[in-house]
């Protein structure tokens, strides 16, 4: 219940986190939203003798568009997600992801930034950012990086973060007007994280699939980008028989932990019909 | 391993008060509030950020002040249950709908369930049962099931409306 | 008489007594945040103690170095059992006849054992320095599955017991095995069990789970070395009981003790016995000098402080091929955890469980129950239930659709067709409980008619035909029950607590201006005690309730009593309350007669006075009489108004219910939505019906958490692998369903208001309410028994089970 000792400092600008990170090593950590890092310290699960708190640093909050891409700032927290017009208008799969993350007290501090650069395989927005295609800018001492959310998952709680590099942005090419999207998330409450969730990007054409992007939560040691259930359904009609051949091929990718939500075998069960029914809502919500 | 750790200064706000104070880094906002500043309306009933019972309003945000460090409340404006009734001592209508609804027995997840209720109502100020329902996901409580909480809710927002209060038929 | 004098109607109503919806006194301070919790408690010069424990279900513990800690700068001290060995305290004695370490003494016997007590200034530096006390431990085997326990070859568990083949309830049968308890007639049983037509036999298991109050269990220890006095604030539902244990096992005069419980954040039985955090404070504040405050955190509570249920019981009913049943047998293996720490009345060391023949007219019945250790937590507490009555009536509820299903009759139908009739009560059943009233049947149809039982049930058959046909994935299910549970405990020839009888008490004062004091021996945890006395009194006295203030948890000044729990608050404080009330009234009487210069019996009380019969425009108000009371008293009566009663219930009550639930389960994912819950409770009496309403809706909850996710579990190394809120499962608002309450009305015929008591009902009910809807949902397809909980995943399993994923 009580963290251990750390220094706490408090940047005003990225540089100055990068430079505090590079200087006081493995010992420090960033401190987003914090609640996934305090649920651990106070657990004595995570012990960094320094806290970078990132809240003061201006650069790392907004919402903007930038050339056919919507670029979100790491500290921007659930809640203003869920309260973007822009984001509900041309991005909606982010705020169904959003409501299903935590509940409301959590999600007025907790981060994209957070949820996307944390390694937590529980987390909801990496495979919603897989199945957008997103890319990640990220900050070291050596400058600015850009790595697709496909690539930066190695396994739990290790990304292609290098040590010293906060995530400082997400950027995402915004889908084309019309797309189907859903995220699909089974929990046994609500505040749980998934006990399989997919996430679905989709557009239509003539009454067929003509792209899709299908990725999943929590159901491997990192997110999944279903890449093979993704084609398998492009240039259908999602009928029956594709979408359970989809279904098969997200189960067949799975290596999920066998955990108080169910066994291994259970837990792979349900992705796919998180991707059958994800599959289902997205094709209802494309306008084509 | 025992590190002397030094203690930060942090202002803020607590409850319409300035407050001045020195703390460790580490000492979680809960702890503050309940032992530095005397404030017990919070409570806690949990170690996993789960039950709600520390909410408090933060700069507008409802938050779970076990989860945070008091350092990284410096310079902000806090709203606890203590601050809810008004000056002359005149309940809050949420304070006043939960005693008219028999929305407590206990009275453990009280305090941060009420002010969890004052920002969903800044949120929405007229939302549906579900709406509330969802609004209140972050809060627990053991002994009233929640129906009464709801019903609670209601009467304290058509209250604040000016719009009569009709109790839902069962 | 005038237009303006208040009817006998309106008077009664400004009395806000019994029977009505009475607002909340306590609210005006909780809503306020200014309840007084222990953890809000602070003196000067407050230690903080804090527990280093053991990471293992089962090891012995080589060594224990508590150097570095103790190095640490704010630590004071830390205890260890070597520490409690010097004042006789490294062992305590249980509720049930057992005997606890209260820190490990050479071993260790469950997953975060209390191994040593650190004591520190500071919170934050006892959490520092627990850290840093070093043991060295060797594992050993650890059983947690209470049947392999008790195999031959099992892993030995309490060595202290090796070679006791007598246990305090008797023989010990295995080195593993607590005691063995057996209740009815075994050959009647067996004879009938012979001639059935039919016969069920089925194995229900209740898990384990955990009463979870949103406050965890902690205290405030302050020992006055100057007065050899010590006070002890706590979370305690039984506040007289701790102060006795107290005195007993630490040999400070009673009279020294004063414990306090201050306002408490729910208990649900949680809070009823001792733990090894309360003794570690009073003796860390009996070296250190200073008061000492142990607060236990969420982790530490829902894997050591009790648990409850781990009820396992072989079920067997009897039957005629009509559906009249002929016999209930029942094997039950308790598992008790390494302790058994049991709150159970000394004479039952398996509660009431021989209640199990429930709401049903069983001619013949036996119950036999062994109780076993494991390397689990110890208790197991009455989680909101009485006395193991929670587990009876999931196992009879659960057993009776088991065998409607094998004799394709309604679940409906089969009960009441073996309901207790009205006109058998008062009815003594095969197990030997005299249930004191019921109108069974009436209540049942009432159930039915209120939702419609028979068009849910040919809308249940249309959706099976529809799903048979592959036009959907859902199942729907109708959950009915009837119960009846035993609460109230307890009458002194068979209830006692450590050998003082389950009696309580109130004790009423009339000040002389007409307002008053009363003070219980039982203690709230949210049931709203300071509301409801106040309306009994209010009724009985005529005096309003807002003038009369509610007192309890304070050993000093409250009468003896055995606490809350088990829903006797009413039952036995209750009827304490009206007692106390008519020795006031009776003695009112007799100054009003005085006053008015009549006699006794040609007085008679209307709402809030005595007047004069025939002459109703003489009278006296109780206000009236009060002031008297205190200087105006008849010659040769002593001055003052006021009374004590101490009541040993003639019985138990016997509060019943219906229950019925419909839900719609989604096979493909195993998630179970309730569409709606119909709740028909008879407590007898309704003191308050606002507040029965909530204890309906929240025992309702903590049912649905139970049956629907809610578990302690082990791993097969003794690991608690639901500890914490992550995966205990506490539904928020969004699951919790819906509910609809309802009534009726049959009195207790030997309470003295006719009241039962109400706040274990719904949590005795609901559980299987919930799992005969679920069992009931797939029964068409196969299945006759799915165990709880009914969680997404094993529902989905149970499916798959039935080919459905086929």
């Amino acid at each position: 219940m009580i963290p251990g000792s750390f220094a706490y400092h408090h940047p005003k600008s990225i540089a100055e986190a990068v430079a505090l990170l590079a200087d006081l090593g493995e010992e420090a950590r960033a401190l987003a939203g914090g609640h996934s890092l305090i649920p651990m310290m106070k657990l004595r699960l995570a012990t960094p003798e320094h806290l970078i708190d990132l809240s003061g640093i201006g650069d790392l909050k907004g919402i903007r568009s930038d050339s056919g891409d919507i670029v979100i700032g790491a500290m921007t927290t659930q809640h203003e997600l869920i309260a973007s017009d822009l984001l509900t208008s041309k991005l909606p799969i982010l705020r169904e992801t959003s409501l299903v993350i935590a509940d409301p007290q959590v999600r007025y501090m907790g981060t994209l930034g957070g949820n996307v650069a944390n390694g937590d395989p529980g987390n909801d927005m990496p495979a919603v950012m897989q199945s957008l295609g997103a890319t990640y800018h990220v900050v070291g001492k050596g400058g600015e990086r850009r790595l697709a959310a496909r690539d930066f998952y190695k396994s739990a709680f290790t990304t292609a973060l290098q040590p010293g590099e906060i995530l400082s942005a997400v950027r995402i090419p915004v889908p084309a007007t019309g797309h189907g999207w859903a995220y699909e998330k089974l929990k046994r409450k609500v505040g749980d994280y998934a006990t399989a969730a997919a996430a679905v990007v989709l557009t239509m054409g003539g009454g067929k699939v003509a792209s899709c992007a299908i990725a999943l939560t929590n159901v491997a040691d990192t997110p999944l980008w279903a890449e093979r259930a993704s084609q398998i359904v492009i240039g259908s009609a999602l009928d029956a028989t594709t979408v359970k051949k989809a279904a098969a091929a997200a189960e067949a990718i799975t290596s999920p932990a066998s955990d108080n939500r169910g066994p291994a075998h259970y837990r792979t069960k349900m992705a796919g019909v998180m991707v059958t029914r994800a599959l289902g809502r997205a094709k209802e919500r494309a306008s084509r | 391993m025992s590190k002397v750790q030094s203690k930060v200064q942090v202002t803020m706000k607590v409850n319409g008060k300035a407050v001045d104070a020195l703390v460790e880094p580490r000492t979680l906002l809960i702890h503050f509030l309940r032992e530095q500043l005397n404030l017990t309306g919070p409570h806690i009933g949990c170690d996993t950020s789960h039950c709600g019972a520390c909410t408090v309003d933060l700069d507008g945000k409802s938050v779970k002040s076990c989860t945070l460090f008091t350092v990284q409340a410096n310079g902000a404006d806090l709203l606890t249950i203590e601050g809810m009734a008004a000056a002359d001592g005149t309940l809050h209508a949420l304070q006043e709908g939960f005693r008219e609804m028999h929305g407590l027995q206990c009275g453990f997840c009280t305090p941060g369930m009420i002010v969890r209720a004052h920002r969903l109502l800044q949120e929405n100020n007229n939302p549906t049962e579900d709406d509330i329902r969802m609004g209140i996901s972050g809060n627990l409580c053991r002994c009233t099931g929640y129906q009464n909480i709801v019903k609670a809710i209601q009467f304290a927002a058509a209250k604040l409306n000016g719009a009569p209060f009709q109790e839902a038929a069962e | 008489m005038n237009d303006q004098t208040p009817t006998s109607a309106q008077r009664a109503e400004a009395l806000q007594g019994m029977g009505c919806k009475r607002k909340r006194v306590e609210d005006i301070r909780f809503v306020q945040g200014r309840g007084n919790y222990v953890d809000d408690i602070k003196l000067q010069g407050m230690l903080y103690g804090d527990f280093t424990r053991s990471p293992y279900a089962h090891a012995r513990i080589k060594n224990i170095d508590t150097t570095k800690a103790a190095a640490v700068p704010g630590v004071v001290a830390v205890l260890t059992a070597e520490t409690l060995k010097t004042v006789n305290l490294a062992w305590m004695p249980t509720l049930a006849g057992d005997v606890q370490m209260v820190l490990a003494d050479g071993k260790v016997l469950f997953q975060n054992q209390e191994v040593a007590f650190v004591i520190a200034e500071h919170p934050y530096i006892a959490a520092d320095a627990v850290d840093l006390v070093e043991v060295e431990y060797e594992q050993l085997p650890c059983n947690v599955d209470p049947f392999k326990a008790m195999a031959p070859d099992a892993q030995v568990i309490r060595e202290d017991l090796k070679d006791k083949t007598e246990g305090v309830h008797g023989k010990r049968k295995h080195h593993n095995h607590v005691f063995n308890w057996q209740m009815g007639d075994k050959d009647g049983t067996d004879a009938a069990f012979k001639n059935a037509d039919v016969t069920i036999n089925e194995m229900i298991s209740y898990h384990r789970v955990h009463p979870c109050p949103l406050e965890t269990c902690q205290c405030v220890a302050s020992f006055d070395k100057i007065k050899g006095e010590l006070t002890l604030w706590g979370t305690f539902q039984a506040p007289h009981v701790i102060r006795t244990v107290g005195s007993l096992i630490s040999k400070i005069p009673e009279h020294k003790i004063h414990v306090i419980a201050p306002d408490i954040g729910g208990g649900f039985g949680n809070k009823v016995g001792a733990y090894p955090g309360y003794i570690c404070a009073i003796v860390a504040s009996i070296v250190t000098g200073r008061p000492v405050k142990w607060v236990e955190d969420r982790i530490e509570n829902l894997s050591t402080t009790a648990f409850a249920r781990d009820y396992h019981m072989q079920t067997e009913i009897a039957a005629t091929k009509d559906g009249k049943v002929t016999g209930l047998r029942v094997y039950t293996i308790a598992d008790h955890g390494a302790f058994d720490a049991c709150a159970d009345p000394t004479k039952w060391p398996a509660g009431f469980f021989n209640i199990v023949t429930g709401s049903y007219d069983f001619p013949v019945a036996h119950v036999a129950v062994d109780g076993v250790y494991t390397n689990k937590a110890p208790g197991g507490v009455a989680y909101r239930c009485s006395f193991r009555v929670t587990e009876a009536a999931y196992c009879i509820e659960r057993a009776m659709d088991i065998l409607a299903q094998k004799l394709k009759m309604d679940p409906a139908e089969l009960r009441m067709k073996n309901l207790i009739r009205r006109e058998q009560f008062p009815y003594t059943s095969a197990l030997g409980w005299e249930y004191d009233s019921g109108d069974y049947h009436t209540a049942l149809t009432k159930a039915m008619d209120a939702v419609g039982y028979k068009k849910l049930r040919t809308e249940q058959k249309a959706r099976q035909d529809a799903f048979k046909r592959g036009e959907t994935r859902e199942v729907m299910g109708i959950g009915v029950i009837f119960f009846t549970e035993i609460v109230g405990a307890g009458p002194s020839r068979n209830c006692d607590i450590l050998g003082i009888a389950m009696f309580d008490s109130a004790e009423i004062r009339i000040h002389p201006t007409g307002t008053a004091i009363a003070r219980l021996g039982t203690k709230s945890q949210g049931q709203g005690h300071e509301t409801t006395y106040a309306q009994i009194i209010a009724t009985e006295l005529g005096l309003p309730a807002d003038n009369i203030s509610i007192e309890e948890g304070n050993t000093d000044t409250a009468p003896y009593g055995l606490g809350t729990y088990g829903s006797r608050s009413t039952p036995v404080s209750g009827a304490a309350t009206a007692m106390a009330a008519r020795k006031i009234k009776a003695k009112a009487q007799m100054i009003a007669a005085h006053l008015l210069e009549v006699h006794d019996d040609d007085l008679e009380w209307d709402v809030d006075r005595f007047r004069v019969k025939g002459t109703p425009e003489r009278f006296k108000t109780m206000t009236e009489l009060a002031w008297a009371a205190y200087h105006g008293v008849p010659p040769g009566m002593e001055p003052g108004l006021e009374a004590v009663s101490y009541y040993d219930p003639p019985n138990m009550t016997y509060p019943f219910g219906a229950y019925i639930c419909v839900l719609d389960i989604d096979v493909d994912t195993g998630v179970t939505k309730v569409r709606r819950f119909y709740a028909l409770d008879d407590c007898g009496t309704r003191i308050n019906p606002m507040i029965i309403e909530g204890q309906i809706h929240g025992g309702l909850t903590e049912a649905f958490g139970i049956a629907m996710g809610q578990e302690i579990r082990y791993d097969d190394e003794g690991n608690v692998v639901t500890a914490s809120l992550m995966d205990y499962f506490l539904p928020t608002a969004v699951e919790t369903p819906k509910w609809e309450t309802d009534w009726t009305t049959t009195p207790s015929p030997h309470h003295p208001i006719g009241a039962k008591g109400v706040g274990e009902s719904p949590n005795v009910g609901g559980v299987p309410c919930f799992a005969n809807a679920v069992n009931d949902a797939f029964g068409f397809l196969g299945a006759t028994h799915i165990p709880m909980p009914h969680d997404h995943w094993r529902t989905w399993m149970a499916a798959d089970k039935l080919g459905l994923h086929a």
